[in-house]
């Protein structure tokens, strides 16, 4: 079985958020990346036991500079076989899926593996848009995978219950939450990673289709605000006028 | 324990010195930590007990002698990985990092530095998987500070040595496989001797009412007539030289293990001080809550940039024992003195399990009395600098 996992790095959860270029960059300035949860914890561990237990090989791909190298190391301590990284910037998700797509066209993956969405961007485009682009069925937010012969069983959560979905192999996937368990890279899958192979390729032709006009922060916390049970018309007066919910 | 919820502190950029494996390395050694021992950390202080369970693991990330060749079983790693791993488990607890250290700086290391091929591949490969686990035997009842003078020696009967004595605060020692034993032979040399559970007259009873290091198992080594292979002595190095250059290698990972208890406390004391309200603020906009917070993070600081230059020495092997004992000695007073701030920023709360602060406090206690007290590394410097000795 050929598995292909995408990778993508994301601020740790505690960095500062600031943007530049009149708040239509993200402001990598002393931020902390990490594997994005979703693509490491889940798809990329869900892999490594399917190969683990039916054999073959799992392959992640990146798009991004030198700098993406220290969570691409990490995917192979983790226990990817080799790694590819498509040596652009990540733009718009199009052109992410397409880099994606291209690379993976002669490849013959069995499955294409995202994570649901990066806790970034949150655009959980990137599975759908591969799909299309390589013509394999796509399912979104799986929770659970099995593979037996040439056929995955996939669950995903819907409303108050549970979905599952038969689909014959290939296939591209979201993973979420569920599909796996995190796996601490040991120090055996560390020193291994350092000769597997990382092969970088240059980027395919394609136009950003979109561009950002701004980004803004959400509004500073405030506190809790008390307000007498004697005296409702405030409370709806503040509902309406101030958090504008009612 | 509440959630871990520890946050790591980088106030000189000093992550930009590390190499992304470095990173990595001390990443997952912090995550393994969070996941699997700081949940049950208190439970094991409390009850005075160390998780056996947590061997195997501890292993997996690096805890046993990571810089032993590969060809032994360990992962050939650099001074600067083992240090940082030191610091992530002592983050936690020290008696962790204490057990950590032991097997690699005081049993493995050297039977890798003084033993001979054969012990090397039979031990060591066990010893980096946990498989096997060891302790060290220096210290005894009457010398502590003054090791030279122990009593602990053999004679010889053949193919054998016949080992009498008694060491005492052995780190390890009730669960220990095998004994790195130091005693004098017949002509009143000290020589390093494997000693391995199971031989007839050895025993390794364990120490009880500890108040600090609780989570680690200390005991005593006893050895009545202890009948010994000649071949289980260490070739290759003698005179208390040997076991000091194997404390040399455990004093530079307290020296990270001590920043690593620190930064813990540092980081309690940070966010406790920014959620406690008291006189209708939080605590931590009071100016005496901020120097107390302002003079740690200084002292970390200090302490980082001292031990990273400290692991470079070592790297190439230019640290020498003066300067270890200099840092050693540095970071875990300061790591002490930021416990017991900490400490008190936590009111009463800072007495409690519930936060970690006061164990490190307890913990630290041991931490700056053993592999040399306090005043004893001072001594050190100050042969150093002067060229007179002042020990007796
Ligand atoms: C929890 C724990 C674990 C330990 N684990 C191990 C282990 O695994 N293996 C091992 O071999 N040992 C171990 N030790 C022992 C430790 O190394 C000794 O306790 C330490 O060396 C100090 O010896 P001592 O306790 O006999 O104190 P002493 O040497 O009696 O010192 C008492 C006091 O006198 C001071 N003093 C002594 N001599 C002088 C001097 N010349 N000038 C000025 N002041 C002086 C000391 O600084 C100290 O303040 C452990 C100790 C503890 C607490």
């Amino acid at each position: 079985m050929k598995i292909l996992v995408c990778i993508s790095k994301v601020p740790d959860t505690t960095s500062k958020i600031n943007f530049t270029d009149n708040d239509t960059k993200f402001d990598e300035n002393g931020v902390q990346y990490i594997v994005n949860p979703y693509d490491e914890w889940y798809a990329l561990v869900r892999a490594l036991e399917l190969i683990e237990s039916n054999g073959g090989t799992v392959t992640t791909i990146t798009i991004g500079s030198s700098k993406d190298d220290p969570t691409i190391r990490k995917a192979l301590a983790i226990g990817a076989n080799d790694a590819v990284r498509i040596d652009a910037e990540p733009t718009d998700s199009f052109f992410v899926s397409k880099q994606i797509a291209e690379y993976a066209k002669n490849e013959n993956y069995d499955i294409i593996m995202t994570g649901k969405e990066t806790i970034d961007y949150n655009g959980a485009q990137v599975g759908a848009m591969i799909s299309e682009l390589v013509d394999m069925p796509f399912v979104s937010l799986a929770t659970k995978l099995d593979v037996e012969g040439t056929k995955a069983t996939l669950e995903r959560d819907v409303q108050a219950g549970v979905e599952v979905v038969e689909v014959e192999l290939p296939i591209v996937l979201s993973a979420a939450k569920g599909m796996a368990e995190q796996r601490i890279p040991n120090m055996r899958g560390i020193m291994a990673a350092r000769s597997k192979p990382l092969k970088v390729v240059p980027p395919f032709e394609q136009k950003e289709l979109t561009t950002v006009v701004k980004f803004e922060l959400p509004n500073p916390k405030t506190g809790c605000k008390y307000i007498d049970p004697e005296n409702m018309d405030e409370l709806v007066e503040l509902l309406h006028n101030e958090s504008k919910v009612i | 324990m509440s959630k871990d919820q520890y946050q790591a502190h980088d106030y000189f950029l000093m992550d930009e010195m590390l190499t992304d494996e470095h990173k990595l390395i001390r990443d997952s050694a912090r995550a393994w930590v969070k996941k699997e021992v700081s949940p049950i950390i208190e439970d094991y202080y409390e009850r005075a007990e160390f998780p056996n369970q947590i061997l195997d693991g501890l292993a997996s990330i690096g805890g046993f002698g990571p810089y032993i060749p590969e060809e032994y079983g360990g992962a050939g790693l650099d001074q600067i990985s083992y240090g940082l791993i030191m610091q992530e488990l002592e983050r936690c607890d020290s008696g962790l990092r204490s057990t950590s250290s032991v097997q690699s700086s005081l049993v493995m290391y050297p039977i890798w530095k003084f033993g001979n091929e054969t012990q090397k591949k039979k031990y060591l490969p066990k010893l980096a998987s946990g498989e096997m686990i060891g302790c060290f035997g220096l210290t005894e009842p009457d010398f502590g500070s003054n090791p030279g003078g122990m009593i602990t020696n053999f004679t010889e009967d053949g193919d054998h040595l016949i080992l009498n004595g008694a060491k005492m605060w052995i780190s390890n020692a009730p669960f220990a496989d095998i004994a790195v034993v130091w005693a004098k032979d017949p002509n009143n040399r000290i020589k390093g001797v494997i000693v391995e559970r199971g031989m007839e007259g050895f025993e390794t009873p364990e120490m009880h009412g500890k108040h600090s290091l609780r989570a680690s198992s200390t005991g005593e080594l006893i050895f009545n007539n202890v009948r010994v292979p000649k071949e289980n002595i260490l070739p290759n190095k003698d005179g208390l030289g040997a076991p000091l250059s194997c404390l040399d290698s455990a004093r530079y990972g307290i020296a990270w293990g001590a920043i690593g208890a620190a930064m813990d406390c540092y980081d309690s004391a940070l966010r406790y001080s920014k959620e406690r309200i008291q006189f209708g603020k939080p605590i931590a906009s009071f100016q005496l809550i901020q120097k107390k917070l302002a003079e740690m993070i200084t002292e970390i600081s200090k302490a980082q940039l001292l031990t990273f230059r400290l692991g470079q020495l070592k790297n190439e092997d230019r640290a020498t024992s003066a300067q270890i004992s200099m840092a050693k000695r540095n970071n875990v007073d300061m790591a002490l003195k930021v416990a017991r701030e900490a400490r008190q920023i936590h009111g009463a709360m800072g007495i409690m399990n519930e936060y970690s602060v006061m164990r490190h406090m307890a913990n630290l206690e041991s931490v700056i009395t053993y592999e040399g007290t306090h005043d004893i590394h001072l001594l050190i410097t100050g042969l150093d600098i002067t060229g007179i000795q002042a020990f007796n």
